[in-house]
């Protein structure tokens, strides 16, 4: 049940990462267009601040890990998120204002919005691995199956943002379904990790 | 040089069918695969090698000035509503025709034209004969960015032109209510918007209802010979048929050697809707526009 909620856990981090990086496409496109350079910010910012996630989520779970601490990443990865739907527009034509250039316009741009979102969603997975090890032998297989899962949550982001939820959804509709779906797994961490 | 005209000449008359186009250039740049094909007197820009594909922009080098397509010749309906522009801004260059056109017919007028890829415009010079005039000025930006950026500035255009595709269509952020919005702002009071789309799927109905919203009753101007359908909005009222019909006169000469029927425009500029006016507005926030094609 446990190990369960983990890989849960994990595939829904993955779903919202890149769910969230294919929007960021559209919403800078008004300001910066959808050049190759700016598709280069977005990446250049995710990967950065996944890469940043990764290092301080591995260095918390040394301190007692456990997973009600690890659906407070979920929480604050929603609390993070949500502001997107008022406060984006206005940070981006802060950005345009102020630098001529689109592509370190969408550079900063980009890292204004993602950086925070997805660095806490990067402490995730190596938080996961902490939960789910027991023993040291089996750490690879444990992380294996954890980098499967959360991937394979990236892959079904990316499909069902760019596929479907493009074509039903308004942009700030489909982030408050993230922000939700960030909660809910909060939640659902939460209360299966009360006894612990 | 005389020996290849010589042969050219002799094959047309051993051939006088068209000849099947030829791919005499291709490049690669940043945003898709552009060719050039050379069939007989007609060399054509084209983005994509796929089977359906379809040509940019297209010069005849029997009559330089003729405008090949349709869809170029109904671009220049816009005229019926300001004859003489003195500030054009053109989105999306191609080949270059409209602007070369453009130029042409008014010396005087200062012209801007935008465009995205560096690689067109280079094909444009060398293939297209394409080569801005003194009152021209080209940006290679995107256009979304650019027209936010001339928002602040104090230009203002009295004809604005949009025709921005890339392989597969326009792209998405270039038509979106937003966009359209920016755009509005840029012309003057009175100033005239010819937008070229197509008329062939589900987005036709998106795009006509979000023309409407920001630009109110338009002409929609359709022809049986093209898939495309051109937008002809004005900042301010329309003028009623007569006026147009009036319009037109004074045109027919100047436009004669382009092949623009300028006399045959004013009955077909339709405001009434053939569209389903209760479909979805395109906005920054939804526009799905590659998807919503796909349908019929």
């Amino acid at each position: 049940m446990r190990r369960t909620t983990i890989n849960s856990l994990a595939f829904v981090g993955g779903f919202v990462i890149m769910a969230l990086e294919l929007l960021g496409g559209r919403v800078l496109a008004p300001f910066f267009g959808s050049s190759i350079y700016v598709w280069g910010s977005i990446i250049t910012v995710f990967m950065l601040s996944l890469a940043l996630g990764y290092l301080l989520g591995g260095f918390i779970s040394v301190h007692n890990p456990s997973l009600k601490r690890l659906s407070l990443l979920f929480l604050l990865g929603a609390i993070l998120t949500y502001p997107l739907v008022f406060y984006g527009e206005p940070l981006m034509r802060l950005v345009f204002d102020r630098i001529e250039d689109p592509r370190y316009g969408s550079l900063v741009a980009a890292a204004v919005l993602f950086v925070l979102p997805t660095l806490v969603l990067g402490m995730i997975s190596p938080y996961c691995v902490r939960l789910m090890v027991t023993e040291t032998n089996r750490s690879g297989h444990v992380a294996g199956t954890l980098y499967f899962v959360s991937t394979l949550g990236s892959a079904l982001g990316t499909l069902a943002t760019s596929f479907y939820l493009v074509l039903w959804f308004e942009i700030n509709t489909i982030l408050i379904l993230l922000t939700s779906c960030l909660v809910a797994f909060a939640a659902i961490g939460y209360l299966s990790g009360r006894h612990e | 040089m005389k020996f290849g005209l010589a042969l050219l000449l002799a094959t047309m008359l051993l051939h006088p069918v068209a000849l099947d186009a030829r791919v005499i250039h291709s490049e690669s740049s940043l945003y898709q695969n552009i060719l050039v094909t050379q069939n007989g007197a007609l060399r054509c820009m084209q983005f994509t090698i796929r089977k359906d594909q379809r040509n940019q922009s297209c010069i005849d080098s029997s009559h330089p000035q003729r405008l090949v397509f349709v869809y170029t010749r109904m671009m220049l309906a816009a005229l019926l509503l300001n004859p003489s522009p003195t500030r054009i801004l053109i989105v999306g260059l191609g080949g270059g025709t409209l602007p070369t056109s453009l130029a042409q017919l008014f010396p005087d007028a200062y012209i801007d034209v935008v465009e995205l890829d560096p690689a067109v415009l280079k094909v444009a010079r060398a293939y297209f004969d394409f080569e801005p005039s003194a009152n021209m000025r080209v940006f290679e930006q995107d256009a979304r960015v650019w027209v936010k950026r001339a928002a602040a500035m104090p230009t203002r255009y009295d004809l604005i032109m949009l025709d921005a595709f890339n392989g597969e269509y326009i792209p998405e952020h270039l038509m979106t209510r937003e966009y359209l919005l920016e755009t509005r702002e840029l012309l003057v009071d009175g100033g005239v918007l010819a937008s070229n789309t197509f008329a062939i799927s589900q987005l036709y109905h998106n795009e006509s209802v979000t023309y409407a919203e920001v630009f109110g009753t338009y002409y929609n101007l359709r022809s049986p010979d093209s898939a495309n359908r051109v937008i002809i909005a004005r900042r301010g009222p329309l003028f009623d048929p007569d006026t147009l019909a009036r319009a037109a006169l004074p045109l027919i000469r100047s436009l004669e050697p382009y092949g623009v029927p300028i006399e045959s425009y004013p009955i077909q500029l339709a405001t009434k809707p053939d569209w389903d006016t209760k479909a979805r507005v395109l906005t920054d926030q939804y526009s799905p526009a590659n998807l919503l094609k796909g349908r019929r």
